[in-house]
C-alpha cells in the first residue's frame, strides 16, 4: 500500500515543511507553499519562480476546489510540484493528474494495483486539461 | 441522430469497467458507503426509500428506436417491468439490485447509452427542446452543441465535484420547451450579424429557492462557448457555498454575489481562458452537426388529414404540432393515461413507441421533459394507424398542455427526500377532471406536483404548482399560482393555507371556476391570473 507517490521523474522534491498561505505571503523564502480550500491559488503567480513545491490540502473528497487550484497554478506556467494531501481517493486520481498534480499524499495508503488501473482506464479524454493528453477532438480532426 | 465513433465507444466501454470494478470493491466490503456513494452517483444509483434507483442519461431527450427497446429491455430483464421517464428528458428503474447494475451499464453501452453523470455534484444532463430540427422557429437546431457540451462536461477533470448538481439546457427558438431560464446555465443559440452564437443565462432554478436565471452575456461565438463555459464553472468551483447544500447551488452564488460580479469575475476568467486552446474546432461541431442533418423527407405530400373518426380527430387536435416540412406533423405521445402515474410507461409500452419510431419516424424519438414522448418526423398520412397503435396501448390520452397532462415526481412513494405523496394527487386530479372535452374548455395548464421542497416536480413553474409537506406527520398540500417554465418564465405564488389531499383537488376545481368565469377571450388560467391577481382566487378557496 502507498502511502506517497510521485510521477514526476528525478528525485522528490526535499522535504522542507511546506508554510501555510498566510505565512507565506509574509516571507519571501519559503518554497513549499500549503492551500487550503477556500484559499486563492492566484495569490501564488507573482512568486512561481521560487516555489517547488504546492500543497493542496482536500479535507473531504468532495470538496473539488482543489482541482481549479492545481489547474490555475499549470496554467500559469508552473512546472514545480503539486501535491494533493488528505481525503485523496482512487477513484479521483485520473481527475487530479489531469488538473495538473504530480504527486500524492492521502490519508488513507492507495492500493498499487488499482492505481494503476485508475490511471490507465481513459485512454483519451474528451476535453482539454492541463495533462499532455490530446482531447479525442484533436485526434478527430487530425 | 449522433453516433458514437471509436473513441465515444471507448469512453463508455471503460466507464463500464471502472464501475464494475466500483461496485465489486464496494460488494467485498473495500470501498465504505461513504467512499461509494459520489462514485455510484456518478453512475446515476440512488438508495431510495426501497431500493436502488437508477438514471439512465438520454442527451438531449433524443434516441433511436434501438436504444428505446433496450431500456424496454432492461425493464423487463432487471425491474418490474416499468420505468419512469424524468423532467430532465432522462429515464428512472426504480427497482435496481446493485450486483446488477454493471451489467445494465454494459446493456446500455452495448446500444451507445450510459449512465455518466446522471446524479452527483457535476455537470449533468444537457437537455434541450423536444421540437429541435423540426420547429419552424428556430435558428439552428440545438443538438448538435448539446452533444458537443455532453462530451465536454463527460469525466471534465475540474468540474466533477462541484458545490452542488450543475444543469445546462440548450434551446435556439424563441419558444421555450425546455424551461431553460430554471437551469443553473441556459443557452439560447441566436443569429447576430449572420452569425450564430449563445446567449447566456446563469444562476436559474427551481429548489427551495427558486430563481429566474438573469443574462450574463448576449453573445458568445460557437468557437468560443467551451472557454467561456469554462469560466463559468470555474467561479462557480472556487465561490458556490459548500457550508450548507441547500444553498450551493449557482443560483444561490449568482443571487448573492449579484449578476454583474458574477459577469465580471467570469469575464475576467474567460479573458486568461480561451487564450487556453481548449476550444474544439468548428470542424468539430460540423461533424456532430452533420449527425443531426434532416431526414431524407419525401416531398409533394398532401397536409390533409382525414378526420372522420370523431375520436381521432380530438386527439390529431391535441396531440400534434406544426412540422417545419409539409406532408409531416409532430406527434407527441402522452404518458399521462387519466390515473396513471405521470411519465411511467411498461415495457411494453416502451417497445410499442420504439417500433412506432423505427416505422413511422425515421427511427428517432424524444424524451419532454413534461415527460411525454415526441415522434418527430411523421407523415400526416400515416397518423390514423400511429393513432390506433396508440390506442390500442393506452398511450392515446389526448391531454397535452392540459390540466391532464401533469408533472409528478416519484414523491414518497419512492422518494427518500419526500415529504408527501405526488402520484396519488395527480391521479385524483386526472380523475377529477377526465373528461377531455373539459379539459379542452380550460384550455392550456400547466399543473405541476413535487412531494418535496427540492421541487423535482417543478411545482414553482406550474400555472398551478403543488407542493406537498408534511405538517405534524399529516401529509398537507400548498397551491401555488402564475409559475411558467416557458418564455413567459415566472415564479409561483403560494396561495395561502395548504389542504389535504381531497381539499386540494377541490381547491383547483374552484380555481378554475374563477377563471371560466372571469377570462376574456383567448386567455390561458395564466393570462387570467396574472390579470386579475390572486385576490379573486383566495375569495373562493377559503370562502
Amino acid at each position: 500500500m502507498l502511502e506517497f507517490f510521485s510521477l514526476r521523474d528525478g528525485p522528490t522534491t526535499e522535504e522542507e515543511p511546506a508554510v501555510t498561505l498566510e505565512a507565506f505571503a509574509g516571507q519571501t523564502n519559503a518554497s513549499a507553499v500549503r492551500i487550503e480550500v477556500g484559499e486563492d491559488a492566484r495569490l501564488l503567480l507573482p512568486h512561481l519562480e521560487q516555489i517547488r513545491l504546492v500543497e493542496v490540502n482536500f479535507p473531504v473528497f468532495g470538496d473539488g476546489r482543489g482541482y481549479s487550484a492545481a489547474r490555475i497554478l499549470r496554467e500559469a506556467g508552473y512546472t514545480g510540484e503539486i501535491r494533493a494531501c488528505g481525503d485523496v481517493l482512487v477513484d479521483q486520481l485520473n481527475a487530479m493528474v489531469r488538473c495538473g498534480f504530480d504527486s500524492f499524499a492521502p490519508n488513507h495508503p492507495l492500493d498499487p494495483t488499482a492505481l494503476k488501473a485508475a490511471l490507465s482506464r481513459y485512454p483519451h479524454p474528451y476535453q482539454k486539461a492541463v495533462d499532455p493528453n490530446r482531447p479525442v477532438w484533436a485526434y478527430r480532426h487530425g | 441522430m449522433y453516433q458514437y465513433d471509436q473513441y465515444d465507444q471507448a469512453m463508455v466501454d471503460a466507464r463500464v469497467a471502472e464501475f464494475r470494478d466500483q461496485t465489486a470493491r464496494r460488494l467485498a466490503g473495500k470501498l465504505t458507503e461513504d467512499q461509494f456513494k459520489p462514485l455510484r452517483l456518478m453512475n446515476g444509483l440512488y438508495l431510495q426509500l426501497h431500493a436502488y434507483m437508477l438514471r439512465v442519461a438520454i442527451p438531449y431527450g433524443t434516441l433511436s428506436g434501438k436504444q428505446m427497446h433496450m431500456l424496454g429491455h432492461i425493464a423487463r430483464k432487471y425491474d418490474r417491468d416499468y420505468a419512469h421517464f424524468t423532467t430532465r428528458q432522462n429515464l428512472q428503474y426504480n427497482w435496481i439490485k446493485l450486483s446488477d447494475a454493471p451489467d445494465i451499464l454494459a446493456d446500455l453501452a452495448s446500444v451507445e447509452m450510459h449512465a455518466i453523470q446522471t446524479s452527483g455534484n457535476c455537470i449533468r444532463n444537457i437537455s434541450s427542446d423536444q421540437y429541435a430540427g423540426v420547429s419552424a422557429d428556430e435558428v439552428t437546431d440545438p443538438r448538435p452543441l448539446a452533444e458537443l457540451l455532453r462530451q465536454w462536461s463527460s469525466f471534465h477533470p475540474e468540474f466533477t465535484y462541484l458545490p452542488r448538481k450543475f444543469k445546462i439546457a440548450v434551446i435556439a427558438s424563441a419558444e421555450d420547451r425546455s424551461a431553460m431560464r430554471l437551469h443553473d446555465i441556459g443557452l439560447e443559440l441566436v443569429e447576430q450579424d449572420g452569425v450564430i452564437g449563445a446567449k447566456v443565462f446563469a444562476g436559474g432554478g427551481m429548489g427551495r429557492t427558486p430563481m429566474i436565471a438573469p443574462m450574463i452575456r448576449d453573445f458568445v461565438r460557437f468557437e468560443e462557448i467551451v472557454s467561456y463555459l469554462e469560466a463559468c464553472l470555474r467561479v462557480y468551483n472556487r465561490y458556490g457555498r459548500r457550508d450548507n447544500k441547500y444553498k450551493a447551488r449557482i443560483k444561490i452564488l449568482v443571487h448573492e454575489m449579484g449578476a454583474d460580479e458574477y459577469r465580471r469575475q467570469v469575464e475576467e476568467e474567460f479573458a486568461q481562458m480561451k487564450t487556453l486552446g481548449l476550444d474544439p474546432p468548428l470542424a468539430e461541431l460540423e461533424r456532430i452537426a452533420a449527425f443531426f442533418a434532416p431526414p431524407a423527407y419525401e416531398t409533394g405530400l398532401s397536409d390533409a388529414i382525414d378526420l372522420s373518426d370523431p375520436d381521432f380527430a380530438v386527439w390529431v387536435d391535441q396531440q400534434i404540432a406544426a412540422h417545419k416540412v409539409p406532408g409531416y406533423a409532430i406527434v407527441n405521445i402522452s404518458l399521462k393515461p387519466t390515473g396513471g402515474i405521470p411519465g411511467d410507461a411498461s415495457s411494453d409500452q416502451i417497445d410499442l413507441i420504439a417500433d412506432l419510431a423505427e416505422k413511422y419516424s425515421f427511427d428517432e424519438l424524444r424524451v419532454t421533459h413534461a415527460q411525454n414522448i415526441v415522434l418527430a418526423h411523421v407523415k400526416k398520412a400515416d397518423l390514423y394507424a400511429i393513432w390506433q397503435a396508440l390506442v390500442a396501448a393506452d398511450l392515446a390520452t389526448p391531454n397535452l398542455d392540459l390540466i391532464g397532462d401533469i408533472i409528478a415526481c416519484p414523491g414518497l412513494d419512492y422518494c427518500s427526500l419526500a415529504n408527501a405523496r405526488s402520484i396519488p394527487v395527480s391521479q385524483k386530479i386526472q380523475q377529477r377532471f377526465a373528461d377531455i372535452e373539459r379539459q379542452k374548455d380550460l384550455g392550456e395548464l400547466k399543473l405541476k406536483i413535487s412531494g418535496c421542497i427540492n421541487a423535482c416536480g417543478h411545482h414553482h413553474a406550474g400555472h398551478i404548482g403543488i407542493l406537498g409537506v408534511d405538517r405534524k406527520g399529516v401529509e398537507n398540500y400548498q397551491l401555488l399560482f402564475g409559475g411558467s417554465g416557458a418564455e413567459d418564465v415566472s415564479i409561483g405564488q403560494i396561495v395561502g393555507p395548504g389542504f389535504d389531499e381531497d381539499g386540494v383537488v377541490d381547491a383547483i376545481e374552484k380555481a378554475t371556476n374563477v377563471y371560466l368565469a372571469q377570462r376574456e377571450e383567448g386567455e390561458r388560467f395564466v393570462d387570467t391570473y396574472r390579470r386579475i391577481g390572486m385576490k379573486p382566487f383566495k375569495e373562493a378557496l377559503y370562502a
